[in-house]
């Protein structure tokens, strides 16, 4: 229950870019000020989304907002961003998401041309991923009080069967699985962004996940621990979360982590690590030792599944961290990300 | 991805691990400084330590420009930006570096117009698109990126951009190794020499090193077989009992430096009677300023600039840590006052920082069991 009198451990002065870069501040506001406030003294692991009972029917809801810049760029744009980031929230907490309600804050002056090419956009990803768009907002706001326009959608999923997601059932030994490459969408937006003179063949990999979480659940369902897709923040900040909820190790085997090389060059160039790179169409699932075979071949055989890859395994140690280990023997902590990517120089 | 593999591999990475060992044998201990950040970061990203025999020691230098900025140029180029229709451009490094009114990014948040860019000029084209406003450029970095700067002036001037100015904080490597090398607590055996500064500079300003010092030098590359490479370099150095200045980076680095770029560095620059370096105190000739020429484009000049001076604080041991003395972790504050999210000393702002690297990378392995089960 809602506790407005409730203690909040939020210190910072003010809100920075940072608490929204869905790293360490982003966590530190949501469980420091959020979770105490709204949902209570112990809200226990804060996963994709949440399951409501209503009259004794469970549902996971969930919500997100979309600001990206710019709002079109190599294989998506904002609307189909909203569309799947939130069937991709409900996909990985075992949901399938049956209606969603769409919320727009538009800048007055925005092109009617550009609002409609991004309607259009997610009236197609609506349909691709099987959902329902059931209700809608719209506000406007003054000219340069909004960058273009900001979507919010909602969804409201059905409880798939054969599946608990709970980072607290990991144990040592599980496997971690990745879906596919990382890195391609923010490496696609940076850049898109323009203010690098760089370019490579690459296009975002927004998609719907849910096809792809539907197969692993058939293929490995009571094998299944966890599932999160990593977005803001990349793989390192959703594998730390689990670390940190499970109280375990994840060792990885950077070898194993599929990154197309253009990725990789732009990370190497800009000083970025791909595992905190941002991700729109990857699922990570941590899997039984006795499943991951099936997992596997089920997932590679599936369409856009064939670079699936197993990239780690649940340790005892280090606990609550992140360890990659390289072919030749050498070991590295990935953290959380800490406000923003920011390349560096030399 | 060719030019990167190659210096991955794994087979002659073991191979040059198990001559190091051969090499450093058991009973001496080696201490190494990397001078470059951009070394120390490299030998936390690939965990070189873990390959590392035990008593070869690796000592981080002060190759870090982030790092070595006093907190007083930062609100200096701050203060400049607060004035109305100003700009304040920098590299990404410099985002969270705290001021004593908080970072760049800290301002920006509350509505100072602050742009990261990815090279000084792309700051004079934002120049060229905001005509009605000023653009400061915040320049950072030694050699390596001062002959961008200085190209960039050169630029603005036979353009005739006048919305655009430098705020010079550049420095040179040569005299910051000779204060560490002056330093009385400092015992060194060897030096991995920095590889991109040396792209400009080349290899000749480190023979002192060798011939007065009497402290081999072989310049690097930033990959792991590089940096592996050259400590055997190093060690076969030590056990002749020689002292040479050796470039391991010939693919990147000529001998005698690249003459253009020195070239536009001597065109607009000059060099300070001294600089004050954080943890380091001050260098006498250890800086850039902008000459008179481009008097017209430099920010110091320009604008009041109020010369602030602020202590660091007394508990932040970063002179230490810059130094070599002290590892990251024995710092008073390390981990507890100051984290990558609330830096208090510069060396846990920049990846490139010691204590950022050893905090991302290194810390919580302490407290591990062993990893030898780890394939």
């Amino acid at each position: 229950m809602p506790a407005e009198s409730a203690p909040t451990r939020f210190r910072d002065p003010q809100i920075e870019m940072a608490h929204g870069a869905g790293g360490k501040a982003s966590r530190k506001l949501v469980e420091g000020l959020f979770a105490p406030l709204l949902f209570g003294s112990s809200p226990g692991p804060l996963g994709d989304a949440a399951q409501v009972d209503i009259n004794g029917t469970k549902v996971a809801i969930t919500t997100d907002s979309f600001v990206v810049k710019p709002l079109s760029f190599p294989g998506g744009s904002i609307g189909e961003l909203a569309v799947n980031g939130t069937v991709n929230d409900l996909a990985v907490s075992g949901a399938k998401a049956e209606a969603l309600v769409v919320s727009y804050v538009l800048e007055a002056g925005l092109p009617a041309h550009i609002l409609e090419a991004e309607v259009r956009a997610m009236a197609k990803a609506a349909r691709d991923a099987g959902v329902r768009i059931a209700a809608g907002d719209t506000k406007v706001v003054e000219h340069g009080k909004a960058d273009q326009m900001y979507v919010t959608t909602t969804g409201i999923g059905r409880l798939l069967h054969g599946v608990t997601v709970d980072p607290r059932s990991v144990r040592v030994g599980d496997r971690i699985l990745l879906s596919g490459p990382i890195g391609d969408h923010g490496i696609t937006i940076l850049l898109a962004r323009g203010e690098l003179d760089l370019e490579a063949d690459l296009r975002s990999d927004t998609r719907s996940v849910l096809p792809l979480v539907e197969t692993l659940i058939h293929a490995a369902g009571p094998g299944i621990r966890w599932m999160r897709d990593p977005t803001r923040g990349g793989a390192a900040t959703s594998l730390n979360e689990l670390a940190r909820d499970c109280g375990l190790g994840m060792v990885l085997f950077e070898d194993q982590i599929p990154v197309r090389d253009a990725v990789r060059g732009a990370c190497e160039l800009l000083g970025l690590d791909p595992l905190h790179i941002a991700n729109e169409g990857q699922f990570l699932a941590v899997v039984s030792p006795d499943y991951v075979d099936a997992a596997i071949n089920a997932l590679s055989l599936a369409p856009g599944g064939s670079e699936a890859q197993v990239i780690g395994e649940v340790r005892e140690q280090p606990a609550g961290t992140v360890l990659v280990t390289t072919l030749y023997g050498g070991s590295r902590i990935v953290d959380m990300l800490v406000g923003d990517p920011l390349p560096r120089i030399c | 991805m060719r030019f990167v593999d190659e210096f991955r591999e794994p087979a002659l990475i073991s191979k040059t691990a198990e001559e190091i060992r051969r090499l450093a044998g058991t009973n001496r201990h080696y201490r190494m400084m990397e001078v470059c950040g951009g070394h120390t970061h490299a030998i936390y990203r690939f965990g070189l330590k873990d390959i590392l025999p035990e008593n070869i020691e690796l000592i981080h230098g002060p190759g870090c420009p982030v790092c070595v900025l006093p907190m007083g140029r930062i609100d200096d180029g701050l203060s400049i930006a607060q004035q109305p229709d100003v700009i304040f451009a920098a590299f990404g490094d410099m985002m969270r570096v705290p001021g004593t009114q908080g970072s760049p990014l800290e301002h920006k948040a509350r509505g100072m117009d602050v742009r990261i860019v990815y090279s000084p000029s792309d700051a004079l084209k934002v120049a060229r698109l905001n005509p009605e406003k000023h653009v400061m450029f915040f320049a950072i970095g030694f050699e390596t990126t001062a002959p961008s700067t200085a190209l960039t002036m050169m630029r603005a001037r036979a353009e005739g951009i006048r919305n655009f100015s430098v705020f010079c904080n550049h420095v040179t490597i040569i005299p910051a190794i000779r204060a560490i090398l002056d330093s009385p607590d400092m015992r060194l055996d060897a030096f991995i020499g920095p590889g991109h500064v040396s792209t400009v500079i080349g290899c000749r300003p480190y023979e002192w090193i060798a011939h007065n010092e009497r402290k081999p030098i072989v310049v690097s590359g930033f990959e792991p077989l590089d940096m592996l490479q050259s400590i055997v370099m190093l060690l076969r150095q030590l056990k002749a009992g020689e002292a040479k200045v050796e470039n391991q980076y010939k693919r990147v680095v000529p001998w005698e430096g690249n003459r253009a770029a020195l070239k536009a560095m001597a065109e607009v620059f000059q060099l300070r009677p001294y600089f004050e370096w954080r943890g380091l105190g001050f260098i006498s000739q250890s800086a850039l300023r902008v000459n008179d020429k481009y008097a017209e484009w430099d920010a110091e000049r320009r604008f009041a600039v109020p010369g602030i001076r602020v202590t660091d604080p007394k508990a932040a041991q970063c002179g230490e840590v810059l130094k070599g003395v002290l590892k990251p972790h024995q710092c008073k504050l390390f981990g507890r006052e100051c984290t990558p999210e609330h830096p208090i000393g510069a060396l846990m702002v920049s990846s490139e920082g010691s204590c950022a690297a050893y905090h991302s990378y290194e810390h919580r392995k302490a407290a591990m069991v062993s990893l030898s089960s780890i394939a």
